[in-house]
Order: C-alpha cells, then sequence, then structure tokens
C-alpha cells in the first residue's frame, strides 16, 4: 500500500524536478492519447518539441516561439505574484481582452496623427484598462467578502462580449467594407508594436516580459512586499501579525496581475495580432496559469516555462496542420501538463512510503 | 496494597518517524487504584494511553487485562474490556442537547427519555449534577467536561483514563473533580490520571510512572514525595526557582502600557468579544492575566497586537495612543507581542528562521532600507536569537515546522525580547514547553522586565503566574477584573476572581 508522509522540509530537489518529471508523463500519456487517435504518437512528439527549434522552419518557428512566449510570461509573472500570495486571479484573459481594448481605442481615437507620443501612451492605457477590470474582483472581495476566482472568471465572458461589440461596433474598421475588426495596426506606424530585430519574433512585449521578470524576481526575492506576498500565502495569520493588511494585498496582487494583463493585450494587439478582433484572444490568459504553475511561480522559472508553453503552442500548431489532430487534442494535451503537474508536486512537500501488510 | 492487578503494560514499544513515542514502557495498574501517568509534554504519555484505549497500535510489547493477553484493535474493543477515555479537547456538538450528545457516543442507545433519567441519576451520585435537556453550546468547558465524564461512566468502566482534565478548569471545580474520582476509586474503579501537574498528583494519586522522552524513568508514592522530587525525576534534571532582581522605582508612576475600557467584537467564531477591559501596567512591571481558555484571552491579544484595531485612545503604550495603529507601527515604539500559538501566527512554518526573525523583528532592528530587505543582517539577528536564547536547531536556515515546540517557543519570546521592548505582551509563554526551557522562558521575562519593560502576560498556568507576576487579574467571559497584587493572594481568592465554580452546583460540599 502506498502510503504518503510530510516531509520535514519542502524538498527542494523535487521542487523543481516535479515539472521536469510532469513534462515526461504528459509526453507519454500525451503519446498514447494520439496513438489512441490513430497517428504516430512519436512523430506528433517530435513534431511538437522538437521541430520548431532545429526542424526545417525552425529559423522561422523559433521567432513564433518568442511571440507567443512573451504574453504568456507577462501574464504568468502577475498571476503568480498573486498565486503566492493566495490570491486567486483566474481572469487574467478578461484583462488582456480589456487591457487591448482600451490600449487600441486610444490608438484608434487619434488615427491618423502621427506622434513618438501615441505609442507610450497607448501602453499605458493598455495597462490601466487591465488594472480596472482586476480591481472589479478586488473591490468586491475586499468590500464583500465575494469569491475573486469566481467573480474574475466570470468578468472574462463579460469581456468577450465586450471585445464582439467592439470588433463589430464602436472600434470597428469604417473603410472595413463591412468585414468585422479594426484598423489593423501594422498600416499605422505610430500604434503599431513591429519586431524590434526582423525574424527573431522580439517586440517590445517580449522585451517587457523579460524586465518585468527580473523586477519581479528582486521584489520576491529582496523587497519587503515580497517577503510579505509570501508570508500571507503561507501562514495568513502571521502575515497579519507581521502587519500586513490583507485588503491593501489583495488590491495591489489584483492590481499588478491585471495590469501586466492588459500590457500583454495591448502588445499583442498592436504587434501579432495586429487588429481587433472577435478572436483576437486566443486563450493566452488561461494559459498563463500553466505556465505560472509550470514555473514555480518563480518569476525567472517562468520565461522557461512559458518558452515550454509556447512550444506546444507552435508544436502543436504544426501538428494539427500536418498530422491533421483537431486542436482540441492539442488542448488537452495542454491540460495533461497542468495535472500531471500539480499531481506529482505532492511529492514536493510528501514523500511516498510502500507498506506491505498494512490495513 | 494487595488489590489484584487490573491492567499490565509490559515492553511497549511506539515508534513515529522521526520520534520514539515510547520505548520499552512497563507499568501496573491496581483495581481501585488512582495511577498517575507524569511526564512533561512529549514525553509518550498520551501515546501509551492512546495504545491502552486502541486508537494507535504498539510496535512492540504486550498488555494483559485481568491476567488475559489485551490488544485492542480499536476504540470499541478497549470499551468492550472497560476502559473509557475523557479527552483534553471534547468530542461535542454544541448544537445538540447532553442527553442527545451522549446517546451519540454510545453503540446501542437507550429510548432518550430513559437515557436522559441514567445521566440524571449516574451524575447525582457521583456529585457532578447535570441537566440532561440543556444545550451544549450553553455550558462552561468545566460542564461539558461533566458530559464527557458522565458519558464515560454509564459504560460503568473498570478503568477511566483522564488525559489533561484539569487545564479547563477553575480551583473550584478542580475540587469538585477530585472529590468524584476518588469516591470512583473508593467503588473499585481504576484511574489512570494524565497530568503534569504535581499539586494534583500529590493530592490525588495512589502511585505514578514518571515518563521522560517516551522512557520509564521511575516510579514514585506521590503523596510521600515532594513536588519538587517528582518535578527532578520528571525534568532529569535540578531545577532552581527563577531569580527575581530587587524591584527598582522606575520614576513616577507613568504607565507604560494603559488599556481604558477596551471593547471589541471577536473575530473568531464562536469567540468571545472584549468587554470594557480596563488596566495599566508601570516599567518593570509584570501583570499575569488568568482565565480558563476561551474567556477571551486570544481576543485580547489581537487587540494588544494591533490585529483588531480599536479606538485610538483604548490603548496607550509610552504614552502613546496606539489603539488605532496596526502591529508594525506599535513595534515601532517599542510595544512587542508573543501570540500563544507558534506555528502559523507567531511563526509562519514553512519559512526559515532568518525569514520569521524578520517577521517581526524588522522594524526594530532596521532590517528594511528603502523598503528592500537587508537578509544578511536578518540572517544575524536570527543566529543571535538562536545564539543568545539556546534555540536547538541545525541553523537559522531551517524551517520553523522542524523545530521543536520548546524550541520554536524559545525562538518566539527571544525575538521578542531581543528587540529591547518597553512594552511586551506575550499569550501562554510556556504552553507545551519542557520544564527547562520554561524555567528559561521566564527567567528571560524577569530579566526584561527588571530592565524597565512592562510586561502583560497571559497564561492559563496558575503556578507560573504566581510565580512570575507582581498583579494579578483574570479574565473571565470577555471581562477583566481589576488587578490586584500577587503577594498575599490565596488560591481561593484566585478561584473565585475566575469565577467560581461557573455557577456550577457544588453537590459533593452539601453533602459533606
Amino acid at each position: 500500500m502506498l502510503r504518503l508522509e510530510k516531509r520535514p522540509n519542502p524538498s527542494q530537489f523535487w521542487l523543481y524536478g516535479t515539472p521536469v518529471v510532469a513534462v515526461v508523463l504528459t509526453m507519454i500519456f500525451g503519446g498514447m492519447l494520439f496513438a489512441a487517435m490513430g497517428t504516430n504518437p512519436f512523430e506528433v512528439i517530435r513534431t511538437i518539441f522538437w521541430d520548431p527549434i532545429f526542424g526545417e522552419f525552425a529559423f522561422y518557428l523559433r521567432g513564433q516561439l518568442l511571440v507567443k512566449a512573451g504574453p504568456l510570461i507577462l501574464i504568468a509573472i502577475g498571476l503568480a505574484l498573486g498565486f503566492k500570495a493566495g490570491i486567486w486571479n483566474i481572469g487574467a484573459e478578461g484583462q488582456y481582452i480589456m487591457g487591448a481594448i482600451c490600449g487600441a481605442a486610444v490608438g484608434l481615437a487619434v488615427y491618423p496623427t502621427e506622434s513618438r507620443w501615441i505609442f507610450p501612451v497607448m501602453v499605458l492605457a493598455g495597462a490601466l484598462g487591465g488594472w480596472a477590470w482586476a480591481m472589479i474582483p478586488a473591490i468586491l472581495k475586499t468590500r464583500f467578502n465575494t469569491n475573486e476566482i469566481l467573480v474574475s472568471l466570470m468578468l472574462v465572458y463579460v469581456a468577450q462580449t465586450i471585445l464582439a461589440k467592439a470588433s463589430t461596433g464602436f472600434l470597428k474598421n469604417p473603410e472595413g467594407m463591412g468585414f468585422p475588426g479594426s484598423r489593423n495596426f501594422s498600416s499605422y506606424p505610430a500604434a503599431a508594436n513591429p519586431e524590434l530585430i526582423a525574424g527573431s519574433g522580439i517586440h517590445w512585449g517580449v522585451v517587457t516580459a523579460l524586465v518585468v521578470a527580473l523586477v519581479a524576481w528582486g521584489l520576491l526575492a529582496r523587497h519587503i512586499i515580497g517577503f510579505q506576498i509570501n508570508l500571507s500565502g503561507q501562514a495568513p495569520r502571521a502575515a497579519r501579525f507581521h502587519g500586513v493588511n490583507p485588503n491593501r494585498l489583495v488590491v495591489l496582487c489584483m492590481g499588478i496581475s491585471g495590469g501586466l494583463a492588459g500590457l500583454a493585450g495591448l502588445f499583442e494587439v498592436t504587434g501579432p495580432g495586429g487588429q481587433i478582433s472577435i478572436d483576437f484572444n486566443v486563450g493566452y490568459g488561461f494559459t498563463a496559469i500553466i505556465v505560472a504553475f509550470l514555473g514555480r511561480l518563480h518569476p525567472i522559472v517562468i520565461i522557461l516555462a512559458g518558452i515550454l508553453m509556447a512550444l506546444t503552442y507552435v508544436g502543436g500548431e504544426m501538428a494539427s496542420t500536418n498530422m491533421g489532430l483537431p486542436s482540441a487534442a492539442i488542448q488537452v494535451f495542454q491540460g495533461m501538463l497542468l495535472f500531471f503537474l500539480l499531481g506529482v508536486d505532492v511529492l514536493t512537500n510528501y514523500r511516498i512510503r510502500i507498506r506491505t501488510g498494512g490495513k | 496494597m494487595t488489590r489484584p492487578i487490573l491492567l499490565q503494560v509490559e515492553g511497549i514499544t511506539k515508534a513515529y518517524p522521526g520520534v520514539v513515542a515510547n520505548s520499552d514502557v512497563s507499568f501496573a495498574i491496581r483495581e481501585g487504584e488512582v495511577h498517575c501517568l507524569l511526564g512533561e509534554n512529549g514525553a509518550g504519555k498520551s501515546t501509551m494511553v492512546k495504545m491502552i484505549y486502541g486508537l494507535v497500535k504498539p510496535d512492540s510489547g504486550q498488555m494483559q487485562w485481568k491476567g488475559a493477553a489485551y490488544a485492542p484493535a480499536a476504540p470499541r474493543v478497549a470499551r468492550a474490556a472497560g476502559v473509557a477515555m475523557v479527552f483534553q479537547h471534547f468530542s461535542l456538538f454544541e448544537a445538540l442537547s447532553v442527553a442527545e450528545n451522549v446517546a451519540l457516543g454510545m453503540e446501542n442507545p437507550p429510548p432518550m427519555k430513559a437515557l436522559a433519567a441514567r445521566i440524571k441519576s449516574v451524575s447525582e451520585d457521583y456529585g457532578l449534577p447535570l441537566d440532561p435537556a440543556r444545550m451544549v453550546g450553553d455550558l462552561s468547558a468545566g460542564e461539558r467536561q461533566r458530559v464527557e465524564i458522565i458519558r464515560c461512566l454509564l459504560q460503568d468502566p473498570k478503568l477511566l483514563i483522564m488525559d489533561e482534565p484539569t487545564s479547563v478548569l477553575t480551583p473550584q471545580e478542580v475540587e469538585i473533580l477530585f472529590k468524584t474520582l476518588r469516591q470512583l476509586a473508593a467503588e473499585g474503579t481504576a484511574i489512570l490520571y494524565i497530568s503534569h501537574k504535581l499539586e494534583e498528583i500529590r493530592s490525588l494519586c495512589d502511585a505514578a510512572t514518571i515518563l521522560r522522552r517516551g522512557k520509564v524513568v521511575g516510579t514514585a508514592d506521590p503523596k510521600a514525595s515532594t513536588a519538587r522530587e517528582l518535578a527532578e525525576m520528571m525534568v532529569g534534571a535540578t531545577l532552581t526557582p527563577p531569580e527575581r532582581p530587587a524591584p527598582k522605582d522606575w520614576g513616577g508612576d507613568h504607565a507604560a502600557l494603559e488599556v481604558k475600557g477596551l471593547s471589541a467584537p471577536s473575530p473568531i467564531p464562536f469567540g468571545t468579544s472584549l468587554k470594557d477591559v480596563s488596566f495599566t501596567v508601570k516599567r518593570g512591571e509584570i501583570l499575569g492575566i488568568a482565565g480558563v481558555a476561551g474567556n477571551g484571552q486570544d481576543e485580547l491579544l489581537l487587540a494588544l497586537s494591533g490585529e483588531i484595531k480599536s479606538g485610538a485612545g483604548q490603548i496607550s503604550a509610552t504614552g502613546v495612543a496606539v489603539g488605532g495603529m496596526g502591529p508594525a507601527a506599535r513595534r515601532g515604539i517599542g510595544f512587542v507581542m508573543a501570540p500563544e500559538d507558534r506555528l502559523g501566527h507567531a511563526a509562519a512554518p514553512d519559512m526559515s528562521l532568518v525569514e520569521n526573525a524578520f517577521l517581526t523583528g524588522g522594524v526594530r532592528k532596521g532590517l528594511v532600507r528603502n523598503g528592500f530587505v537587508d537578509w544578511d543582517a536578518a540572517r544575524g539577528f536570527a543566529d543571535e536569537i538562536i545564539k543568545t536564547y539556546g534555540v536547538r536547531t541545525p541553523g537559522s536556515h531551517v524551517a520553523a515546522r522542524a523545530l521543536s515546540g520548546g524550541n520554536l517557543q524559545k525562538f518566539v519570546i527571544g525575538r521578542e525580547l531581543m528587540q529591547e521592548p518597553d512594552v511586551i505582551v506575550i499569550n501562554q509563554p510556556t504552553w507545551g514547553v519542557d520544564a527547562a526551557a520554561a524555567a528559561a522562558i521566564r527567567q528571560a521575562i524577569l530579566d526584561r522586565a527588571a530592565a524597565g519593560a512592562a510586561v502583560v502576560v497571559i497564561s492559563q498556568d496558575l503556578d507560573e503566574l504566581l510565580e512570575i507576576a507582581d498583579s494579578f487579574a483574570v479574565l473571565n467571559e470577555g471581562r477583566l477584573t481589576g488587578p490586584r497584587p500577587v503577594k498575599g493572594l490565596t488560591v481561593d481568592q484566585i478561584g473565585l476572581m475566575m469565577g467560581g465554580a461557573h455557577g456550577m452546583e457544588v453537590s459533593h460540599h452539601a453533602e459533606a
């Protein structure tokens, strides 16, 4: 019989070992899934994990990795700060959408003015949009003790409705011949977020993600706010004893994660996305939750996790176009990763003892 | 003393991962004997009785019940043999009546009416009057314990195990309980009494088995031994009573801590609100606050620490009105506190001792610069606490939860005292701490008071308070009695301050 036994100290080995084990388990069980669907599992796994980096089209796909990883990392770091403090913002997807809409609206409002101040102001508006959207669950929680998980999640669907309204209504391209969607930012240089080095995939969002990761790392390791975040998550009563005001921490963490998600949305809509459209969002806000946990809520590890998750996106797309796999199968594959990660995670604080003859 | 042996325990060993709770423990209980299992917290008393009650299986060794092999696989088996147990923590439903609670613990409860009648007759026979129709939620701690005892007595036990029964009782209630236990023993019921309170044992028990670190270190006749002899066997060291430096005059009657008309609703479910609490503590003075658990002690600490805010003028420390300040700001003016619950409140279990040193020491030790934590200095502070207060740990990098209760308590108290506070509030300074560590903690508190700090010690250990406090007050249902000087207080007076027998009928006295 298997028995779990609490470790006296959390295992440092398993803290960083579990993501690796989870990836391997995902490959094994994902492979079984793909085999059951009638494809060659080894080929699928190779297409997902190998080809984007070393395959025939790697010169293009490597850039795509950063394009996908950028927003994931940016959102995941904000979420990780909250998760560490025990504040569960599940609605980053909605904050991402609202950031994109607000930032884009500012840019489109002044079209076609050319000024180098337009893009920075849009960035600010994007962050504010995400922040404001996150403030709704934050204030409801602090004032009325509502559950931030439910409220932030439900607000995603509200944001999606607003997005649909924006792309067919108030932000619709007046010269778009009736097609839904806003003007394309690629033809509006003052408001665009182009690749900084051609072919690299690096745009302002990727740069911001890396800078934010470093800042968050310093915040958590050295700053008193980082200490308070860690403390609140691990021992809420000790945090109050230390002098943390739980309500202020909720507002702070929700605000940071909302603002970063909004930024990610703005960089996406002005760069790789190009325009506000009904299906502009592709679930980065949700996938970032996996990235945050895969990255152990540690900003630097989140960078690696973001790139890994981007790999499953880029490789998954390749696999579905080349091998005819439905995109739902790829999503199951990504879901498995979180499932195994959380499952194997138990080993950080517990060890497995095998007992024979026990009852 | 030739009564037949009821229960014989031989060479019982039980190990848990990382700790041997019992090692080769042997003793015998005779019929009608009040036998005491004496030992400090963590000596293995509770594990031992859990094995007798069938809750835990021993790794090796055997037991004999009336000469026959006895190895209960479950409490049900133990109860069938005639073993009953009153636990330290009650397992009662507050929203049910006394009779319903008793029925829930029975295999085949009789009809409610018959049961109520039996409860009434048994409780009166043993001098523990109890109304079977009352809601448990309305009962005092002492009355709840009666419910547990009656529940056991209805099984007509041959052996009654009582685990630290007096920790929730006032002195008067203890007297009532002891009369009942003596009566039971006289009728032939053996009682296994677990405690670390020496005076109680000397007045109640016929025989004592003393455990230290899981091993039997001796047996004693408690009535023929002094409390000091018992204590030294229990601790395994010679105890030195704390030294009290001569009181010094700190100038004037300026109160270092003044609480005026403090009222606060409890943030804890089923907690006790504070009602109009007032007291003052001068520099160099130690105020002891006693009271049965659950009478507002936790709430008082939260209000003093700033975790519950109150009107600005209701609390002032070192002349500053602090009622509206949070914990960090209070520390800033030299007002520190140590809560009762070490793991989770006073310290974060999964964080290192360095982080836990920073938890309260950051403000006064200047460990934060421009919002950034100076972790090297925090490590230095943690190492200093460990060294000064003799905290046994492999180093300051280990998680707080890896320390034993006593060591973590030394760390927590040391952390606060090393901040050189002017006012310090401590809830249960030595709860669950071994006697040697407890003596060290008390000495440290006395030394800090001698250095001019005003100290408030909240404790349920009356002996402790009488030993270190200058003045004495009692929290009872959220109200504080007026503090009185400790000198000249009798145990009877203290008992009355604690609410006497909490309105419980004292039928033994009526009989006498």
